[in-house]
């Protein structure tokens, strides 16, 4: 197991260096680059624009920036908000809790929903369930989550008034029941895309240990259909769902930022775009490297739980 | 290594339920297979009658989608004419829609050209080299699929003129990755083969190995891939026209007349549902196409 | 059950009457067993009409190519074939239970055929690399079979296993049972799987090729043990295999299989020293020895043509494309009977006499 680990750490390391060559490349394509904010300020002259150029180091060779910049980020220097002067790391770890909590509970609904979809697509395949499952799954994909939380809105909120139409709190009830009230759209819209994907993922999954010999000889032993999809099946087809959790981080992500706007849930995803209609370059450009090293440790931590419940991995 | 999963990514795994029935016969060739394969030839029909409608339809339609007519604004459908109604400017939905339709099937397309394009070159490269450029060239596209697509593309929009050729440029940026990925593993495994082995034997230079053998015997993977990049193109262009960072109005595109819609929800419901049927209809055509492409092409792949 | 079935069944052997409970000594009654499966291409029989038995205690070999249906019957026994309608059964297949009734394992109904498998008939397969759960210690998934068939409890079921552990020729048992598959080499895989089959004492044990995948040394030592835990625990072996060379060294009986049906079968010793079946005899002749090349046997004897497609089987008797004494008008005309040659040796060959005449 400490080989496998020390591989994947490794090969992290690289993709990190890698996301934040790109993360510095995008940070400069920026129109004027990082002096865009200058720019823009009346009364500045071409020599004070050259003098803070030098101050910021922009008159430097690129590789010298960019290792300036990443050092930079690696102890919290992240820059500051161009709004409010904050320091940018702050400004992200203020909105991070509110999409974390949206991304875990819609994560939550689709393995849930998914793997019991899925499961049940692999046992009775080709069933109506499962063609209608599958087909289900295509027209869930190709749904704009946006839209999805517009319809939601309009049924569930505007018609029939079972749940707010936004934020996450009611202003004047900060009590629990309040706040699932109000996650519950958003996680569910959040949710259509993952619980597709999900249940695609376990069918195949599961067919694929049915398929085994030991399946065969778990039937050989006389134990009962039941326990040998359970115990047997079932656990080798869910050890593949644990780095599917780790690949789905930037769908969910994404999907986050979308729904975040539909239903004003005040995230990440709001921040960014928020940030980017200000031109506040340095929040957009943290929130982009952020969410990179999310995906990144996201998938590290699903590599480290497969190895910990994979004891092929485990135990080597 | 991560990955951005999309409905090619899950149908890949997918061993067609759709048209594996136990009762569908198969036809030796690939094309008697597509046939039989229902919802791919539902998602043909579909988007036949998409690209007609959007090209022939706002001619037939009896109102001008720019035609403002304010006595009549948000008629609910089917009043006054307006088969979808018409916003919040008194615009019939339905001309809209479809003039839109065209931008946004257009931009799909286009995308799929340029990201197929790019996706396929860098893929033949990376495949065929192998080895340390290989394994560089795959392990750039996985840092790039690390950054939620949507981020990437915002910020890309923000930096841009937005207009339709940059709109187009952009998201084929977003989108080469995975084309990337099939490809190179397909030309990988393909390089191992036999017949690479003789071609380079012969004296075939790489250039020529590259494209003329491995490509042509790896194109059933990348119309596959590239059917689901059209669809997924669709998509990014209403994401971001949603957004704002799209296309901007006037013209009219699928996603930014969602954007519109947005805030007239309460009161005028049809102009967020029409678009958003016109796009998931759209969608989900060219992820049926490209699922019974790759059930098609699946056989004639293992020979070869 | 048909004509030709109970007709045949009275040839092989009277002991063993269609309908009548087997002799005491007997185990397990097979009678005109037919199992077909259905495909695309339409109804395929793969297996028509077998018939055998198992005597208490006696090591059966079923020996054939890949192909003839071998492991397809030990399926069906188990019961498991896919179930209709893509496969379907015929047949009976009596077998004596431990409370004393006899049962047609053909025709029980899944959840008594449930308390059957892995209790009183166990199958071991070919290979033991991946007929283990990964994901589950060896010891568990002994000490499951322990547990659900003897209702017993965790603690007893793993100390049971750990028993069967030592039994099965392992050593540091106690250790063992914490060990999950991809810690253990082939051979003590297989020595896992005949444990778990063992557990719960069943009368029947099927072995489908359970050799075929290890090492030579390695096959020897699972034979060894084979051979030592029937003399133990008195369990019957229904041994399924392709190599004649295990067949001389561990059977008792041996039935030959060709296309789906049993051409030759009989006491060890008569059959493969005096074997009177066309393919039989060549089956033999085709076994490598030292002594090949010789001035006798310049050349590896092999049998000219291949097996049949199961779906498209010769008129009459199926071998005789391939036979050197095929018979026209005769041999591609019906299928044979089963002809008693000498008490407990009997043949499925329409020619038999005339060879065995002509070869004197």
């Amino acid at each position: 197991m400490a080989r496998y680990l020390l591989v994947r750490i490794l090969q992290s390391l690289v993709l990190l260096v890698l996301v934040s060559l790109i993360g510095f490349a995008v940070l400069h394509l920026a129109p004027g680059g990082p002096l865009a904010q200058f720019a823009l300020i009346p009364g500045m002259s071409q020599a004070d624009i050259a003098r803070i150029a030098a101050q910021m180091g922009l008159d430097r060779p690129l590789p010298i920036q960019y290792w300036e910049w990443f050092s930079r980020l690696l102890i919290g220097d992240w820059g500051h908000s161009y709004r409010d002067s904050q320091p940018v790391l702050a400004v992200i770890s203020a909105h991070l809790p509110a999409t974390l909590e949206l991304m875990i509970s819609a994560l939550f609904i689709a393995v849930v929903l998914g793997v019991w979809i899925g499961v049940m697509g692999a046992v009775r395949r080709y069933s109506v369930f499962d063609s209608l499952a599958t087909i289900g799954a295509m027209i869930a994909l190709s749904i704009p989550t946006f839209w999805f939380g517009l319809v939601v809105i309009y049924l569930f909120s505007v018609k029939l008034g079972w749940l707010p139409a936004g934020s996450r709190f009611t202003i004047g009830d900060g009590s629990f029941l309040d706040y699932v009230h109000h996650l519950i759209g958003p996680a569910l819209v959040l949710a259509l895309v993952e619980v597709a994907i999900w249940s695609r993922y376990m069918r195949a999954s599961m067919l694929d240990a049915i398929s085994q010999d030991y399946i065969r000889t778990a039937q050989a032993k006389g134990l009962p259909r039941r326990i040998v999809l359970l115990r047997h099946a079932l656990r080798n087809a869910l050890l593949p769902m644990i780095t599917l959790a780790g690949l789905e981080l930037p769908t969910l992500l994404g999907g986050a930022l979308v729904t975040e706007t539909v239903f004003t849930w005040p995230g990440m995803g709001r921040l960014f775009l928020d940030s980017l209609s200000y031109r506040d370059y340095p929040v957009v450009m943290g929130l982009l490297t952020f969410s990179a090293l999310l995906v990144l440790f996201g998938n590290l931590l699903a590599d480290l739980c497969c190895a910990l419940a994979d004891p092929r991995i485990r135990l080597t | 290594m991560s990955a951005t999963l999309r409905a090619g990514d899950v149908a890949m795994d997918d061993a067609v339920v759709l048209a594996d029935t136990p009762e569908s016969a198969r036809g030796s060739r690939p094309w008697q297979r597509f046939r039989h394969h229902r919802l791919a030839m539902f998602g043909s029909a579909a988007i036949f009658i998409l690209v007609l409608a959007t090209v022939v339809g706002p001619w037939l339609i009896p109102f001008d989608e720019l035609h403002i007519d304010i006595r009549n604004r948000f008629a609910p459908p089917l009043v006054g004419g307006h088969i979808f109604g018409t916003d919040q400017l008194g615009r019939d939905l339905a001309a809209r829609l479809l003039t839109a339709g065209r931008l946004s099937l257009a931009v799909g397309f286009s995308a799929m050209l340029i990201s197929a394009s790019f996706g396929t070159l860098i893929g033949v490269v990376a495949g065929y080299y192998g080895g340390l450029v290989g394994a560089a060239l795959m392990r750039f596209v996985d840092a790039i699929l690390c950054f939620p697509t949507i981020f990437l593309l915002l910020v890309l929009a923000a930096f841009i003129v937005p207009n339709v050729a940059m709109i187009t440029l952009i998201i084929a940026a977003t989108a080469w990755m995975e084309v990337a990925r099939i490809v190179a593993s397909q030309i990988a495994t393909l390089r191992e083969r036999d017949f690479t082995l003789a071609a380079e034997m012969l004296g075939a230079s790489g250039t020529y190995i590259m494209f003329n053998e491995l490509l042509r015997n790896a194109i059933g993977p990348i119309i596959v891939a590239a059917t689901l990049t059209v669809a997924r193109a669709i998509l990014l262009e209403a994401y971001i026209s949603f957004l704002g960072y799209g296309i901007q109005p006037p013209m009219a595109s699928w996603g930014n007349m969602l954007n519109n819609a947005q805030q007239y929800l309460g009161s005028a419901p049809w102009l967020a549902i029409f678009p958003g049927l016109a796009i998931t209809l759209a969608v989900t055509s060219f992820n049926f196409v490209g699922d019974g492409l790759r059930d098609a092409l699946d056989a004639r792949m293992d020979i070869g | 059950m048909s004509q030709t079935a109970s007709s045949s069944l009275r040839a092989v052997s009277s002991k063993v009457p269609a309908t009548a409970t087997p002799a005491d000594n007997v185990v397990l009654a097979v009678s005109g067993l037919r199992v077909a499966f259905r495909s695309e291409a339409g109804f395929t029989q793969v297996v028509h009409d077998v018939s055998f038995s198992v005597k208490r205690g006696e090591v059966l070999a079923l020996v054939g190519e890949s192909g003839s249906g071998k492991s397809v019957t030990s399926l069906a026994l188990m019961r498991l074939t896919p179930p209709p309608p893509r496969s379907s059964l015929a047949g009976s297949a009596l077998f004596r239970c431990r409370d004393g009734k006899v049962r047609d394992l053909l025709t029980l109904p899944e959840a008594e055929m449930q308390g059957v498998r892995g209790n009183e008939i166990s199958m071991i397969f070919q290979e033991p690399m991946t007929s283990l759960n990964p994901v589950q210690t060896v010891g568990m998934q002994i000490a499951e079979a322990i547990m659900y068939h003897r209702d017993c409890k965790r603690r007893e079921a793993l100390e049971e296993a750990g028993r069967l552990i030592e039994l099965v020729g392992i050593p540091e048992a106690r250790r063992r049972l914490c060990a999950y598959p991809h810690q253990l080499s082939g051979g003590m895989r297989q020595r896992i799987m005949i444990a778990m089959a063992l557990a719960c004492d069943p009368s029947v044990l099927i072995a489908d090729e359970p050799t075929t995948a290890l090492d030579v040394t390695v096959q020897a030592q699972i034979l060894e043990l084979l051979q030592e835990l029937r003399a133990r625990t008195g369990t019957s072996i229904l041994f399924i295999t392709h190599n004649l060379g295990v067949v001389a060294e561990i059977a008792d009986r041996v039935m030959v299989m060709y296309a789906g049906r049993i051409v030759e079968q009989g006491a060890v010793i008569p059959v493969l020293k005096h074997p009177v079946m066309p393919y039989t005899k060549r089956l033999l002749r085709s076994v490598p020895r030292l002594e090949i090349p010789s001035a006798e046997h310049p050349m590896l004897e092999t049998i000219s043509g291949t097996v049949p497609d199961p779906q498209r089987l010769p008129r009459g008797c199926a071998f005789h494309p391939r036979c050197a004494h095929a018979e026209n008008g005769l041999c591609d005309a019906d299928v044979p009977d089963i002809e008693e040659v000498s008490p407990d040796h009997f043949v499925r060959c329409l020619r038999w006499r005339a060879i065995a005449e002509a070869c004197a």
